[in-house]
């Protein structure tokens, strides 16, 4: 294979069908629309479903459907349009069938604006439906990444019967880089035992999210998190930079993490000894590896593109051992590299203590005079 | 080594198409490269810019606040860009439409009249190609000759009819940069 100059919705649609997606349902919002428009087209052409909904209600719905008759199939959104979906993905994750969510974020609350964001961090991580349920979350830094990730998102649906979140920004979406595709995957022979697909000869299967006595539900409930417990014990992915000697380290997750590590290449060339962890999955958490990070380097900076969503995990990993800084452009503004070098030397040379949510309120400070100096 | 460039006109200028071209060469150079446009609710008569990044390592950040290059299709984009660009950058000004000279004097400039060339060469839509060959004249982005393959490779059959004229603004604007230094 040899690589191609892809468009980054582009690339994540042709990952999703050559992953065996049978069944695409959507509606078109801007930063996500080429996802679906590439759906379109190719879709049929394999003879596989592609449906324009009436509403991003409906597509999620029909994801739903297709994925109890044990169809490989998902769906490409933006913000508004995932809030749109909470229902049904409360109870995808309830009912136990495995689908697959593309969340191209941009800038919000409410209609916000269509400019790249990492402002659905909790609304996905922490699950934005009713219920004690539990997506995955994974978060590519690169075009090439977000069609390895794709694949791998069926696959951990598939295992888990889950509900997996491709978390991206209209960065990402939009971009256009070299990438390498897989071969075309063949599509199951038949349908998972458990999905609903004609009982013909065998009890019939029974899917759903309706457990009325609550001992039942205790028991889903019960089954939900030890499977939860699983994938936290087998399926944590993160990169690594220049953590050897750090004694700085910086924890970002997706493009800002990217952005980031252009800062981080500077910043070594000019003699900071700093380094990187970025989260992959942002569910389940690589909690353990920043722990144990924290326990060797001076001070940690947490980089994201919305007022510090992530950075509440970083602390609890974190535990108190060293002082944590947070630095965030929000509202669609995507934070440069030379910004983030700044927040590496300011970081370096800081030594003193900061107490607990005194992180932001330095922050909203720098961010305010940047603001005030006209500097974008 | 690590390039910036930002292509950045109005909308229908070709300025995204000119970005991609530049990308699709990298490519096929053998560098990493990204194409990173600002897509907004605009169209045509809107702003269009992209930022091109070509590297010999992997690329962190596709964007810059300090380019190193500027393809200036219009006068608004001059204004934002001159003040941004790093120290000893290069402006390409599309002085039909750009009426003014680069105040900034450690900025290297050049002056190209691309509206007015790819009129002579019959289309007026070839005025990003006039400011692509500028470019790889003025500094050694890439050879004209890899730009030139990947624009036949990568650009659909469809529209192979009009490589010659693509190839010809791509030329002349060479030429026109190489008779100023």
């Amino acid at each position: 294979m040899t690589k191609e100059l892809m468009k980054g919705n582009d690339a994540f649609a042709e990952a999703a069908v050559r992953a065996g997606v049978e069944g695409f349902f959507g509606y078109p919002i801007t930063p996500a629309s080429e996802f679906l428009e590439y759906m379109a087209k190719r879709m049929p052409e394999l003879g596989r479903a592609f449906l324009q909904a009436e509403s991003e209600i409906g597509a999620i719905h029909m994801v739903y459907g297709a994925a109890c008759a044990g169809v490989r199939s998902l769906t490409a959104t933006s913000g508004p349009g995932l809030s749109l979906m909470s229902e049904a993905l409360s109870y995808i994750a309830g009912t136990e069938v495995p689908a697959v969510v593309v969340n191209v974020m941009r800038g919000g609350p409410g209609l916000g604006n269509i400019a790249p964001s990492q402002s659905d961090y909790n609304q996905m991580v922490k699950g934005g439906g009713h219920g004690d349920y539990f997506p995955i979350v994974l978060a590519p830094a690169t075009v090439q990444e977000a069609i390895d990730y794709i694949t791998l998102a069926f696959d951990l649906a598939d295992k888990y019967r889950a509900l997996v979140f491709i978390a991206v920004d209209g960065n990402l979406g939009q971009m256009m880089e070299p990438a390498e595709l897989p071969p075309m995957r063949g599509l199951p022979e038949k349908p998972p035992e458990w999905s609903v697909y004609g009982a013909e000869g065998r009890d019939p299967n029974i899917l759903t999210s309706i457990y009325i006595d609550p001992p039942d539900e205790e028991v889903t409930n019960i089954r939900l998190l030890k499977r939860w417990m699983e994938i936290e014990k087998n399926e944590i992915l993160y990169k690594e930079y220049e953590l050897d000697d750090a004694e700085i380290a910086i924890i970002s997750f997706g493009v800002a993490g990217r952005i980031c590590s252009s800062a981080l290449r500077t910043a070594r060339e000019e003699g900071v000894k700093v380094g990187m962890i970025r989260p992959i999955t942002l569910a389940p958490f690589p909690t353990e590896a920043i722990r144990e990070l924290s326990k060797r380097v001076r001070r940690i900076l947490v980089v994201e593109m919305n007022t510090g969503q992530m950075l509440n995990d970083v602390k609890q990993a974190v535990g108190g051992n060293v002082p944590i800084e947070f630095y965030g452009r929000i509202g669609g503004i995507t934070p440069l590299p030379d910004e983030i070098l700044e927040e590496i030397h300011r970081v370096n040379q800081n030594t003193e203590d900061i107490a607990d949510g005194q992180e932001k309120v330095q922050w909203l400070e720098r961010l305010e005079a940047r603001i005030e100096r006209g500097d974008q | 080594m690590e390039t910036n460039i930002i292509v950045s006109g109005f909308g229908g200028q070709g300025t995204l198409f000119a970005g991609q071209v530049l990308a699709y060469a990298a490519m096929d150079a053998g560098k990493h490269v990204t194409w990173i446009p600002s897509y907004g609710p605009e169209m045509r008569g809107g702003t269009a810019r992209c930022t091109v990044t070509i590297s010999d390592e992997s690329i962190g950040s596709p964007l810059t606040r300090n380019p190193a290059i500027v393809l200036a299709m219009n006068l608004p984009s001059l204004d934002m860009y001159e003040p941004m660009m790093v120290e000893g950058g290069l402006v390409i000004a599309n002085s039909s439409l750009i009426n003014r000279e680069i105040e900034r004097e450690d900025l290297r400039g050049f002056y190209i009249p691309a509206a007015e060339m790819a009129e002579d060469i019959g289309n007026p839509r070839l005025s990003n190609m006039v400011m692509v060959g500028a470019l790889l004249e003025a500094e050694e982005v890439l050879p004209l000759e890899v730009v030139k393959k990947a624009l036949e490779e990568h650009l659909p059959k469809r529209h192979h009819k009009t490589l010659p004229s693509n190839f010809k603004a791509m030329d002349d604007g060479a030429a026109f940069v190489r008779a100023l230094s």
